[in-house]
């Protein structure tokens, strides 16, 4: 039953490449055709969610001598539900079509999530690269969408080089992986785990690979700046779900192909690198001005939460406390499913803004709740979720975060012990600030006066974005009243991975089987009570409301030429993260040039802030200095004469020959 | 018979919460008005403000959406719940099994959330400003809160966070004392006075537009959506009072199946400790002044530093037992 099943999903991603391929040749009818895509999608999600893990079919194609093998096993079974739900929203909102940037784009989406849901369904190495890698040049077409744009272009190239640079980490990390084993199937390369230096290695370039295309920290740079450009349902799957892919392969090899005798020390490296990238994330989104872009950067914050979630997993796995790594890595796969939800209703929501707007940018936007009030709606059910506000989803998993982070202190030694501490506190300092940024997002885009005329003559988006946003919105709220309903989903992942299932009922997580803990439920219901005891209270004198002139402390009514009052009386999107900015901006290397006006003198004061990532003048800057010394290097190789040409030619073979040589006699 | 007393238990604690914090707050107000030398404003004062203003017309700005009338309402649901979930005078309630500490710093952040978005709804300056620094002073407060966090589960062993689990074991006096508890008071009174917007981060008896942080967000609203608000800062700061209170001297709580009697206990201890906070809180406001806002976030870094401190040493001393 499970391999016709089995059949009928490798059939679906086969049918969802068809469909890309047509879209190329039918560009009149790319509605119909994303709409077909999204029925397979969701479809595809249907048969996912029916199907029991455990399968496997081994297709006649791949490797000379090697079939490529697809199943359906615990772990890729969450992450395939994920990429069909988000697509099918994604591409239901992608029918809606504007511009020929969508229509350059359409080939690519079905394709791309074909890709992703090829890379999750490989049960070998071949085939969970061949999938990766594929869905890396998917998307990185879609990123050139609107390439008439140097912004965009100039992102392609930077994302071109991550994801070359995450392929040969990962290329290396695979093939170091496959040495021990005698084929490359996941069930043969299980049995043969790498063992010390080789195993250490394998952890820093998985790390480094999954982790680049993922965006954790230092290698996040490109998400700000892909992310943004690529058309709203193509940016909405990019941070939704491919950085969920990402963020798979780097389970898979850490949790399951490196064998289940991995050290404690293991899960340092990603407790580290999440809380970096979770600080630095949150911080650039309280700061991007651009509304998509401060949507990418919360999303390396959320993948830094998710690398906590492995690291404390992988960690406590170490020390043999499988109860404490189910915790925590059914905390960070929880998180995926929730965060993949709600950053694509959120990228979805800011494609209709932008649409209707005309512009990314906070400081232009605002006042769009009169005009949107749906899109706005579904954006603050999102950003609750972002935030982590009980009841919803996010909550749920940082919740359990949290727990799995306070508890991790029992694994033992004094370093251990305040680095757990310290990403606890930072946890908490990630999610007061996602808030903070939500509010920006929201108060500053959404809510107030409009900026520019432009805004306010904004529209609710088309039907089918409408209802993606809606289904998106509902969706989310569902993991956030059941938390305990979506980790029966990830519960056989935990058993496979760490050895420990989760203490939860369909509406109850905890954090053992006899303590108290979470019920989101029950928390939602004190929530209605609250709201209904004034309604209640007041119903009996129920006034007639009027309408007035804003108060702000008897500021004038604006002329009769500003019919949306002076803009610049309002709070605007640099205001609102001054005080963040002024207070942590050392972190982000912000700089602040002030140029006050002499008394009397009519030239304005001006202030001119500006903020760096600090991986970029670290990591970026002297990395690609010496790629142009290097290139330029061996340049010279171009202008050589015929004669020495053709004695390289005959040099590097030589030389190759020779140095085989050598090492089979060795 | 446990179960039912338990729901009255539930019930009558957050008829008391609700009643209660308008006179505390009340009570911070008066006792300040005497140590200043006025003859102050009776402890019941703000009850009387807040029916005031709930006869009166409600007036909306004609820029407000839906997230202006609902904020109120959504504040409100997320203290009350909040308050609802801290034992006052009887553990084991009935909300006892979901009362979380993380689940109450996530409702008080949800209700700033909520009036934070009403304050930037109406599009004025001065909501702005508030909702700002409200969301900033957050992000330092919340990282002491889980610091202090740390210190009780680790200490205890306690595995959890449930306020009522670590309440009755507070009370069998299973911590002892201990350096990293004395921090972690100070950090969370720190953090308390934040997030309850008192001195010296916030003045709530403030006349200066430009220095208000909570009443700035509040300009706005007038009529019935007021006194809610206005009940849901009372009862903020009456959670924080309880919720000190229960951790660090929890003297007199018994289980909520004791029946009446047993609870008799328990509100006087109850009163007790929001009496001697509110002293405290009212000698403390009227010796020291408002902080510059930039000088808050330093206040509150002291606060996630003591935490941080408190947390080394609980784990130094336990290595060495």
């Amino acid at each position: 039953m499970s391999a016709v099943l089995l059949l009928i999903l490798a059939c679906v991603v086969a049918a969802l490449a068809a469909l890309g391929l047509c879209a190329a040749v039918l560009p009149r009818r790319i509605a119909l055709l994303h709409a077909v895509a999204a029925g397979l999608c969701g479809a595809g999600a249907a048969i996912t969610l029916a199907g029991t893990p455990g399968a496997s079919v081994a297709l006649p194609v791949g490797l000379p001598g090697m079939a490529i093998h697809l199943a359906l096993d615990p772990l890729s079974r969450p992450f395939l539900v994920l990429v069909f739900g988000a697509s099918a929203a994604a591409l239901t909102a992608a029918t809606d079509v504007h511009g020929p940037e969508d229509v350059r784009a359409a080939p690519f989406l079905p394709v791309f999530v074909a890709c992703m849901a090829f890379a999750l369904l490989a049960a070998d190495a071949f085939g969970l690269l061949l999938g990766f890698e594929a869905m890396s040049v998917a998307s990185w077409a879609l990123v050139l969408a609107r390439h008439a744009d140097a912004e965009a272009r100039d992102a392609a190239a930077l994302y071109l080089g991550m994801a070359a640079f995450s392929a040969a980490c990962l290329v290396i990390a695979v093939a170091m992986l496959a040495m021990p084993s005698p084929d490359l199937t996941f069930a043969s390369m299980r049995q043969h785990p790498p063992d010390g230096a080789w195993a250490a290695g394998v952890l820093g370039l998985a790390t480094l690979g999954a982790g680049a295309k993922a965006g954790l920290f230092p290698l996040h740079v490109w998400l700000p700046r892909a992310h943004p450009v690529a058309p709203a349902p193509a940016s909405a799957l990019m941070s939704g779900a491919m950085t969920k892919v990402a963020l798979y392969v780097l389970a898979r090899i850490l949790f399951d192909l490196c064998g289940d005798a991995t050290p404690v020390w293991w899960g340092v490296p990603l407790v580290v690198l999440g809380a970096a990238s979770a600080t630095i994330g949150v911080l650039r989104a309280v700061l991007e001005d651009d509304l998509k872009a401060a949507l990418a950067c919360s999303t390396v914050e959320n993948v830094g939460l998710i690398a906590i979630g492995f690291g404390l997993a992988l960690a406590a796995r170490g020390a043999d406390l499988a109860p404490l790594a189910a915790l925590a890595l059914g905390a960070a796969l929880l998180h995926v499913l929730a965060h993949g939800t709600f950053k694509t209703l959120l990228f979805l929501g800011a494609g209709a803004a932008d649409h209707a707007a005309g512009t990314r940018l906070l400081s232009r936007l605002g006042g769009l709740v009169h005009h949107m009030p749906v899109t706005t709606g579904c954006m603050i059910a999102g950003c609750a979720a972002l935030a982590a506000l009980p009841p919803s989803s996010g909550f749920a998993s940082e919740w359990m975060l949290l727990q799995s982070a306070l508890a991790a202190p029992r694994i033992g030694g004094l370093a251990l012990q305040t680095l757990f501490a310290c990403a606890a506190a930072l946890i908490a300092l990630a999610a007061a600030l996602a808030a903070t940024a939500c509010v920006r997002i929201i108060g500053v885009g959404f809510l107030g006066r409009p900026r520019v005329p432009r805004t306010a003559g904004a529209q609710e988006p088309a039907l089918p974005v409408r209802a993606a946003l809606i289904a998106l919105s509902v969706l989310t709220a569902f993991i956030g009243l059941f938390p305990g309903l979506v980790l029966r989903l990830i519960d056989p992942a935990l058993r496979h991975l760490v050895g420990g299932g989760i203490a939860a009922t369909s509406l109850f997580i905890a954090t053992s089987h006899d303590s108290p803990g979470y019920a989101p439920l029950a928390i939602g219901v004190l929530l209605a009570a609250g709201a209904a005891l004034p309604l209640l209270v007041l119903r009996r004198r129920r006034m007639q409301e009027r309408d007035a002139p804003a108060w702000a402390c008897g500021f004038a009514a604006s002329p009769p030429w500003l019919p949306f009052g002076d803009p610049a009386t309002q709070y605007g999107a640099a205001s609102f993260a001054q005080p963040v900015r002024r207070t942590l901006g050392t972190l982000m290397l912000a700089t602040e040039q002030s140029t006050p006006a002499d008394p009397g003198s009519p030239v304005p004061a001006r202030l001119v802030a500006g903020f760096t990532d600090p991986a970029e003048p670290l990591l970026f800057v002297p990395v690609g200095r010496v790629r142009l010394r290097l290139s330029s290097a061996f340049d010279r190789l171009q202008f050589l004469t015929v004669r020495r040409t053709l004695s390289l030619m005959f040099a590097v073979p030589l030389l190759f020959l020779t140095a085989i040589a050598v090492l089979e006699a060795l | 018979m446990s179960t039912a007393l338990g729901f009255v238990a539930f019930v009558l604690h957050t008829a008391l919460m609700l009643a209660a914090a308008p006179v505390a707050a009340g009570l911070v107000r008066w006792l300040k008005g005497r140590l200043l030398g006025r003859a102050g404003p009776p402890p019941w004062q703000p009850w009387l403000e807040i029916v005031r203003l709930s006869r009166k017309q409600p007036v909306f700005a004609e820029n407000a959406s839906f997230v202006f009338r609902w904020a109120p309402g959504v504040v409100f649901a997320a203290t009350l719940a909040a308050a609802a979930l801290v034992p006052s005078f009887a553990l084991h309630m009935t909300t006892a099994p979901i009362a979380d500490l993380i689940v109450l710093a996530g409702l008080l952040s949800l209700g700033r959330a909520a009036l934070a978005l009403a304050a930037m709804d109406v599009g004025t300056a001065f909501g702005g400003i508030g909702a700002s620094r409200e969301m900033t002073f957050a992000a330092y407060a919340e990282p002491a809160l889980v610091l202090v966090l740390t210190i009780f589960t680790f200490a205890l062993l306690a595995s959890t966070t449930n306020l009522d689990a670590l309440a009755a074991q507070l009370h069998d006096f299973a911590f002892g004392l201990r350096v990293s508890l004395g921090l972690a008071l100070l950090s969370l009174l720190g953090v308390a006075l934040a997030d309850s917007g008192r001195l010296p981060v916030d003045n709530p008896a403030s006349h200066l537009e430009l220095a208000m942080v909570h009443e700035a967000m509040v300009l706005e609203y007038s009529g019935p959506p007021l006194a809610l608000l206005e009940l849901s800062a009372c009862l903020r700061l009456l959670l924080w009072m309880t919720l000190i209170g229960t951790l660090f001297a929890p003297f007199g709580l018994g289980p909520a199946d004791a029946g009446p009697a047993g609870w008799l206990a328990g509100l006087l201890g109850w009163a007790f400790r929001v009496v001697v906070l509110s002293a405290a809180l009212a000698l403390l406001e009227s010796t020291l002044a408002k902080m510059r806002v930039f000088r808050v976030p330093e206040f509150l870094g002291v606060a996630v530093l003591l935490a941080l401190l408190a947390v080394v040493f609980l784990f130094v001393s336990q290595g060495f037992a």
